[in-house]
């Protein structure tokens, strides 16, 4: 378990951009991707925002080459295409050439289709098809088939908001124990009426845009996005004289065990889960530069994070921001959005701005970094928050 | 890197699998293609009010993981690690459904809330107050050894002592007339004795939950040593022998060395060729075994044989109704478990008398 994991590889599609320089671009410039939905027919339309990709199935299919019986979900659409991205930043044109594995993340997964033909099914032979694309593992195998990952070690998580954070970190945990050379990790996840009728239910959707850790902050955006890192041993880096964008450093995972959707009041999840990857990262709080937040916007996850961070920090919090704002929530690919976006931080050397802050929340003295701030970044934390009490923290650094 | 054994086992099945005592020696035999587990008196173990809330999945795996912590004298785990490969399903359904039969108005949240793929591992840390590590897989007919690997990493690199794991799925009546539909529930009922001469397609479905404490500190009461486990997206029939040896090969063993191979035959005419590449290949004088006559098919069924595997090696006894051949072995050292579904997401594991 010595061995250091490298990523030399990153892939995105969200609501700020089609692919990694699109979405660093809009995140550096401050737009934002939330508006009113379009792709779904919901009475919800002029309640919500989201941050809604602004391409259509058909174009996706058409820019993948899918044939016309294909029976992708846009979960699996939008992964394939973050995934093909990364593999090509990495520059890896031979799959076969190490044991090369694949670690995705949904909640969604084929939802989109079933709530589509839920009852047409009884009667539309042609749509049956989506039958058998309806669980998680699907869009995962979708995007092993596509890249031509065959006989490897394939899997899923499903931890509702924290899901593909917990993705990389069992890649991570892979590379290190020395049963992958190399792993696609990373979540993918489209909107669906489902996750809007159910978060709209919870009572957490803002009828505005988000505005995470402000005291008047009204909910979430929901939003959908996929993204994929490669990860690799010190071994094949070596080998392969490969360009390393970063390190995964440290990783914690722990269950708040407070209640089945909402956080504990004072944090204890999140704090766990950070002091646990600090634990492996060896690092300590103070050398801590940047916090990618969770922050949905949503009263309570705001506050407990918040809590946790001074649990963590004391009275030294790092600056902090989240990109909700940006992209909207994108449940299970969330982590593995904003670990591509901790890693353009640390390449660029640049914390990017919490977007719609006005006022500083009354529990405690905790203000975001409003505006993109150049500075010397070495290590940066981001943290994924979920359902079931899921905390999950990544620490990513320049350095091995 | 430190020894991964299964310290306590507990089934929820279509057979009598509750009582630990037992070994499939009241075995309930099915003429049908759709088999709903047998419930356990769930009150015994979940308060009525709470149990009102909970859909048949929940409940499974809330009184399979209690069955298998009290059994082994654990009040809360390092970790909890779940598969699945449908998720909370009969929630998702409810939720859908309403959806769509209202026209998105008068929904409640709690089968949103449920349907969440994590529910259980959720539940049972709740209830546990158990802070610790929590994963769920939901990788098809992986699910359940997803959660095995990543236990096995974490005991092996002594990352953590003692770790739940477990496999559950339920049916959702929506998804199995569905299934029915496209054909991957068989059309006709199928006797549970006569499940692999069935020569149709599709399987016999079903639900469960299987739950075990795994531990890497050795205990007299330890059913068995889990020496490794593997899993392949995809395998070419042609490829599964090599496959097969190179697992055993990592592991310092040969096909000789196993003296029983389970394999998860579903009666589906298109894909238990795969299995019978290594029962009338590499492994055709080494003694087999099935089970998903018993179990029925569902995407962690493959739970149900590895608690199969755990009892026989502590009983070192076979059951006559899961005997695939003829071989007779006079002990059991290496048990090795093959599975897929439709031909993808493959799996072996291995385990060691203890």
């Amino acid at each position: 378990m010595d061995q250091g994991v490298a990523i030399t590889g990153m892939g995105i599609i969200s609501a700020i951009g089609n692919n990694v320089a699109e979405n660093y671009a809009s995140l550096i410039h401050e737009k934002k991707g939330i508006s009113r939905i379009q792709k779904i027919d919901t009475i919800h339309r002029d309640e919500i925002m989201v941050g809604e990709i602004p391409v259509s199935n058909d174009e996706f299919i058409a820019q993948l080459g899918l044939p016309q019986d294909n029976n992708y979900s846009r979960t699996g659409m939008l992964g394939v295409l973050a995934a093909q991205e990364a593999l090509k930043d990495a520059r890896i044109e031979n799959i076969d050439a190490y044991r090369t594995g694949l670690v995705s993340a949904t909640s969604v997964g084929g939802m989109d289709m079933t709530e589509k033909y839920y009852y047409d099914y009884f009667t539309n032979a042609e749509c049956q098809k989506y039958i058998i694309a309806h669980h998680a593992g699907d869009s995962t195998q979708k995007i092993a088939d596509h890249l031509g990952i065959n006989n490897q070690l394939v899997t899923t998580i499903s931890t509702a908001c924290s899901s593909a954070a917990n993705a990389i970190m069992l890649g991570a945990r892979l590379i290190k124990s020395g049963k992958l050379d190399r792993v696609l990790v990373g979540g993918s996840d489209c909107l669906s009426k489902f996750t809007i009728n159910g978060f709209k239910t919870l009572m957490i959707l803002s009828d505005t845009y988000n505005t995470p850790f402000d005291e008047h902050r009204k909910g979430l955006n929901l939003g959908e996005a996929a993204a994929f890192l490669v990860l690799e041993s010190d071994h094949v880096v070596k080998a392969e004289n490969k360009n390393v964008l970063a390190y995964v450093k440290g990783y914690g995972n722990a269950n708040d065990a407070y209640h089945q959707t909402a956080s504990s009041e004072n944090g204890e999840g999140a704090t766990l889960a950070m002091q646990q990857a600090l634990k492996v990262a060896g690092l300590n709080p103070k050398d801590i530069d940047y916090i990618n937040a969770h922050g949905t916007a949503t009263g309570n996850n705001d506050l407990s994070e918040g809590r946790a961070f001074i649990n963590v920090f004391g009275d030294e919090v790092p600056d902090f921001s989240s990109t909700k704002a940006y992209t909207g929530h994108t449940l299970a690919a969330a982590g593995a959005i904003e670990a591509v976006y901790s890693v353009l931080a640390l390449q660029n050397n640049i914390i990017f701005p919490n977007l719609n802050f006005k006022t500083p929340m009354k529990e405690f003295n905790l203000i975001p970094q409003t505006k993109a701030k150049q500075k010397e970044l070495k290590h940066v934390l981001s943290n994924s928050l979920g359902f079931g009490g899921n905390c999950s923290t990544l620490i990513f650094s320049k350095n091995a | 890197m430190k020894p991964v054994y299964i310290h306590s086992v507990a089934s929820i099945s279509a057979q009598n699998t509750v009582d630990e005592t037992a070994f499939l020696d009241d075995l309930v035999f099915y003429e049908d293609n759709v088999l709903p587990a047998i419930d356990p008196n769930y009150k015994d173990f979940i308060p009525p009010a709470a149990a009102r809330r909970m859909a048949k999945g929940i409940k499974m795996g809330v009184v399979a993981s209690k069955l298998a912590l009290n059994q082994a004298g654990i009040d809360k785990p390092d970790a909890i690690i779940t598969g699945t490969g449908l998720g909370c399903l009969r929630d998702s359904e409810k939720f859908v459904s309403a959806i769509l039969d209202n026209n998105e108005q008068f929904l409640t949240p709690t089968p949103f809330i449920q349907s969440t793929h994590n529910t259980v591992g959720g539940q049972i840390a709740l209830e546990l107050q158990c802070k610790g590590y929590n994963f769920t897989y939901v990788h098809a007919s992986v699910s359940f050894e997803s959660a095995l690997l990543d236990a096995e990493l974490q005991l092996k690199n002594n990352e953590a002592t003692n770790i739940l794991v477990g496999g559950v799925d339920e049916l959702g009546d929506h998804t199995t007339e569905l299934f029915k539909l496209i054909e991957l529930i068989k059309t006709e009922k199928v006797s549970s004795k006569a499940l692999l001469e069935s020569q149709t397609k599709g399987v016999v479905y079903s639900e469960g939950a299987n739950f075990f404490l795994l531990t890497n500190e050795k205990d007299e009461k330890c059913y068995a040593e889990l020496i490794d486990t593997a899993i392949f997206n995809t395998l070419k029939k042609d490829n599964l022998p090599t496959a097969v040896e190179t697992f055993l090969n990592s592991n310092k063993l040969n096909p000789e060395h196993v003296d029983l191979l389970i394999c998860g035959h579903n009666g589906d005419v298109e894909h238990d060729d795969y299995y019978e590449v290594l029962t009338s290949g590499i492994f055709s004088d080494t003694q087999q075994a099935f089970y998903k006559h018993l179990s029925g098919e569902f995407h962690t069924a493959s739970g149900f044989g590895f608690w199969l595997a755990n009892k026989i090696l502590k009983t070192q006894t076979l059951p006559e109704a899961v005997k695939l051949n003829h071989v007779k072995n006079s002990e059991f050292g290496y048990v090795l478990l093959y599975n897929q579904y439709l031909g993808e997401n493959h799996s072996f594991t291995l385990l060691r008398k203890c």
